[in-house]
């Protein structure tokens, strides 16, 4: 009388995975876009200081970091404890910055050099002295617009 | 000639390169958006040339001085971190008219009419060599704070709505209203290293 089937009978269809790479695809490139690669790698340890009025940086390609502090824990037995610069990859001296901020000038392509922001990545124990000497130099090299590096309150990593 | 046929490529370990691709940019990058206080420096110095005397009237001007031992005077008074947005907020607006704060004048402005305005005043920010970066942030915080507050507070009274929230036109016009004025001074050196 039943017609139920017990023992399966019809096979389900396997589904089909064509569309699996599209889809990865899809989510790789929206993570391609959304984030940003890392810049370089420290030398200088940098817990930023933390702000509550931030604002974010906006356009990536017009950006120009200088990062300052001691020097990472395993850099410390060949460069010593005094804070540090550091420009791209390597140490550096203030008095190179003048000379950094202009040769950065001429890679910004397709929009107006001026609009150039530097941001400054310190660490929150710095002192300002260097900090001054800093952004002495940043104005006698006419990068103007400059941008303090700090993480939102309570949210420190 | 017999043409052979082309066998189709098997493109089903593109899965996985893609998988590869997403994990490895997933591991590279850095999802934080990078975010700080944004300032404007002054324009240097012709060489040779002396800071110039501007004349400002003294009341116009709050000097706000960080020691070397992160201590915050501004004005006569040394103030905890808590209290400078307070003072700011009372230098910015001068609510009583007070002869010691700055000189306010009725401006009339597009949309929002008459407002009284501390047109020239100027927040004078000094500090020591000595100073910790983090106490100087916090004070540079603490400003930026007191003029968004009093911004929101007129973009609530004036639009209904918050400074944020508000249309380009409008946050233009309230920021005229309260124009950011911080000077960052030339660098001195006070006492106590």
């Amino acid at each position: 009388m039943s017609r139920f089937r017990k023992d399966g009978g019809r096979e389900l269809p396997e589904i089909s995975t064509a569309s699996l790479p599209d889809i990865i695809f899809m989510l790789l490139f929206f993570f391609m876009a959304t984030t940003s690669m890392k810049e370089v790698t420290y030398m200088v340890s940098i817990r930023v200081p933390e702000a509550t009025e931030l604002t974010k940086l906006e356009k990536k390609s017009l950006v120009r970091y200088v990062y300052v502090g001691q020097p990472r824990q395993d850099l410390i037995a060949k460069y010593g404890s005094e804070t540090r610069l550091q420009l791209d990859d390597a140490f550096a001296d203030v008095s190179q910055l003048e000379e950094y901020v202009t040769q950065e000038r001429g890679t910004i392509t397709g929009d107006d050099p001026n609009q150039m922001v530097i941001s400054i990545k310190a660490d929150r124990d710095t002192k300002m002295g260097i900090i001054t000497d800093i952004k002495q130099a940043l104005r006698r090299a006419y990068a103007l617009k400059i941008n303090y590096s700090a993480s939102e309150r309570g949210k420190s990593y | 000639m017999a043409k052979r046929k082309v066998p189709g490529i098997n493109a089903s370990s593109m899965a996985d390169i893609s998988f590869l691709l997403l994990i490895f940019f997933l591991v590279t990058t850095s999802m934080n958006v990078n975010s700080g206080l944004s300032r404007r420096l002054p324009p240097p110095l012709p060489p040779g040339q002396k800071q110039p005397d501007v004349e400002v009237n003294r009341r116009n001007v709050l000097v706000i001085l960080i020691n070397s031992q992160n201590q915050i005077l501004a004005g006569n008074n040394v103030v905890a971190i808590q209290e400078l947005k307070q003072t700011v907020k009372d230098f910015i607006t001068n609510p009583t008219n007070d002869p010691t704060l700055p000189v306010i004048t009725p401006v009339k402005f597009p949309e929002i009419g008459v407002v009284n305005v501390a047109k020239d005043h100027v927040i004078s920010l000094q500090n020591d060599r000595g100073t910790d970066y983090q106490a100087y942030i916090e004070v540079q915080n603490e400003l930026v704070a007191a003029y968004n507050e009093l911004r929101d507070e007129l973009a609530l009274n004036k639009f209904g709505a918050h400074y944020n929230a508000c249309t380009q036109q409008q946050q233009d016009i309230i920021s005229d209203v309260y124009p950011m004025k911080i000077s960052e001074a030339e660098p001195k050196n006070y006492g106590g290293q």
